[in-house]
């Protein structure tokens, strides 16, 4: 089964920052230790996306978990909250 | 907005405004910061709130206009297979009047909301759209504020709750609790689909603002320690699933096709059907418990529910962990005010007070249930299928005498879980939580 979660990112409302509030310490780290990329599965949103020979990091659908920072193995995953009143604004929560 | 005040808290969740109602009662100057746009615009759980824990914060609460969404009459218990599943339901008149609100359904954006502006009304200055990025303290450590990313955010206070959630990198970044371990935390992720009110009474055969929740597990979370929840709102109906973090990035699986194949559930979806999915969220469940917690009090601080991973797993309770250790915070730093003594020794009385009511208590009891589940990986695997046979066994209607009817009900059971693991699954299930 595919399941499309942009379909359902495009329900949440977002207030998105200029600058991400990810970042990959080491972008080199990913392909060179990193056999699981377990930031691939893990995340909500589906943030992390394998683009040939980098991962890119799709901040502006960040659902603000937190589960790539400590679920990545090499802990390679710079994770700050967005600026105040930035991110997602939930409606119902 | 270098400014001092008696307590500054930090996040304007049930834990953090259950405090600074205490506080503002007793006239303490107290700042609430609140990273969110609007209290509870980062806020999501399942869904329920219990009465006797805001009455003793609010208690003209119902007569307050909270957002209330329904009052639970009903609670389910669903253990699924891919393809059915057995149920348990309790349903009581108890809970239309002397229980009324007992449990009821809320949605955190407004909720949160609502809980926040009882506090501003009682004094309290909460302040939005404001991260606290880190802990101001003195030359001997003890903490004397927080730093905020807003220009010039400093602020100092006597007295410090941490009450920001179970993502904490505040916490993790000043050490006041170490960062969490994925095998300590659980994933979740959650619809809120919409639904006329009168479907949704007819569906679960409720009325008059009156709704029922349903907890499910079994092979739902594919193998993986977890579980999943279906509860009714006014409108809407919250269904989401989650389970353990460590367990999604092992068998790489993706939270939204989990809830995705859920919502298709022959038991689900007739529940479900014609609702339109309005909002997409994800959070954290600090699954870990009493043995993950950190250390609660210090020179200048405490910590209160998520943040302090206080939840109790079995019983799926947190945010009444949250209200009553907010509510016991404060009280705390009220005498510490009265003294005007903030140090450590002072403040250890907050975790006197949480031994003697039931969050410690409850916390300490099911300490071992974390394991147990993580040990017996046939809830979510063999166990569910077992009682679907069992249960088609004894229903199924031939020519077979009843006694060989059980024989196979009993045979196919000890198939999927061979008898030795069923007596051990059994024991270690008493022992986790005696």
């Amino acid at each position: 089964m595919t399941v499309k979660v942009e379909d359902k990112l495009f329900l949440d409302r977002f207030n998105v920052d200029d600058e991400s509030h990810l970042r990959l310490r080491d972008p080199g780290v990913c392909f060179e230790l990193c056999e699981d990329q377990a930031c691939l599965y893990i995340c909500p949103a589906n943030v992390y996306k394998l683009e040939n020979d980098r991962i890119s990091v799709n901040y502006e659908g960040c659902l603000e978990c937190g589960s790539c920072r400590v679920g990545c193995p090499h802990f390679n995953i710079e994770w700050r909250f967005p600026r105040g009143g930035y991110g997602i604004r939930h409606k119902f929560g | 907005m270098e400014e001092s005040f008696d307590a500054a808290i930090v996040g304007a969740g049930p834990a953090g405004i259950s405090a600074a109602c205490i506080l503002a009662d007793a006239n303490a100057k107290v700042i609430v910061l609140e990273r969110g746009e609007y209290p509870g615009s980062k806020n999501m759980f399942g869904g329920v709130l219990y009465g006797g824990h805001l009455r003793l914060i609010i208690p003209d609460y119902a007569r307050r206009n909270c957002p209330i969404e329904r009052n639970i009459v009903e609670s389910r218990l669903l253990y699924l297979t891919e393809e059915g599943g057995v149920s348990l339901a309790y349903r009581d008149t108890a809970f239309l009047e002397e229980l009324r609100n007992n449990v009821f359904t809320v949605g955190r954006a407004r909720f949160d909301r609502w809980f926040a502006d009882q506090a501003i009304a009682k004094g309290a200055l909460v302040v939005c759209a404001t991260v606290v990025t880190d802990l101001l303290r003195d030359a001997a450590g003890r903490v004397i504020g927080v730093k905020t990313d807003r220009a010039e955010g400093e602020l100092r206070a006597k007295v410090v709750l941490l009450a920001d959630g179970v993502n904490s990198p505040l916490a993790a970044r000043t050490g006041f609790r170490p960062e969490v371990r994925s095998e300590n935390i659980a994933l979740a992720v959650k619809e809120m689909i919409s639904l006329p009110e009168e479907a949704i009474d007819e569906r679960f055969g409720v009325t008059d603002g009156n709704g029922v929740t349903n907890e499910i597990l079994g092979n739902v979370t594919w193998g993986m320690n977890g579980v999943a929840f279906l509860y009714t709102n006014r409108n809407s109906l919250s269904i989401g699933i989650g389970a353990n973090l460590a367990d999604f990035a092992k068998a790489k699986v993706r939270p939204y096709e989990m809830l995705e194949k859920l919502k298709i559930h022959p038991l689900i979806a007739p529940l479900i059907k014609g609702g339109k999915p309005r909002e997409y969220t994800a959070h954290w469940l600090p699954e870990g418990g009493y043995d993950t917690m950190p250390k609660l009090f210090g020179d200048g601080y405490l910590i209160a529910g998520d943040s302090a991973m206080m939840f109790n797993t079995l019983h799926r309770e947190g945010s009444n962990m949250a209200m009553a250790s907010g509510r016991l915070a404060a009280e705390t730093i009220l005498e510490a005010m009265g003294k005007k003594d903030f140090s450590a020794a002072c403040l250890q009385n907050y975790v006197r007070k949480l031994q003697k009511s039931f969050v410690l208590k409850d916390l300490k009891k099911y300490r071992r249930f974390p394991s147990f589940l993580e040990n017996h990986q046939e809830l979510f695997t063999a166990l569910p299928r077992a009682a679907s046979i069992a249960a088609r066994e004894m229903l199924t209607v031939d020519q077979l005498p009843k006694k060989a009817r059980q024989t196979l009900a009993w045979k196919s059971i000890r198939g999927q879980v061979p008898r030795l693991r069923l007596l051990r699954l059994l024991w270690d299930a008493w022992r986790s939580v005696r």
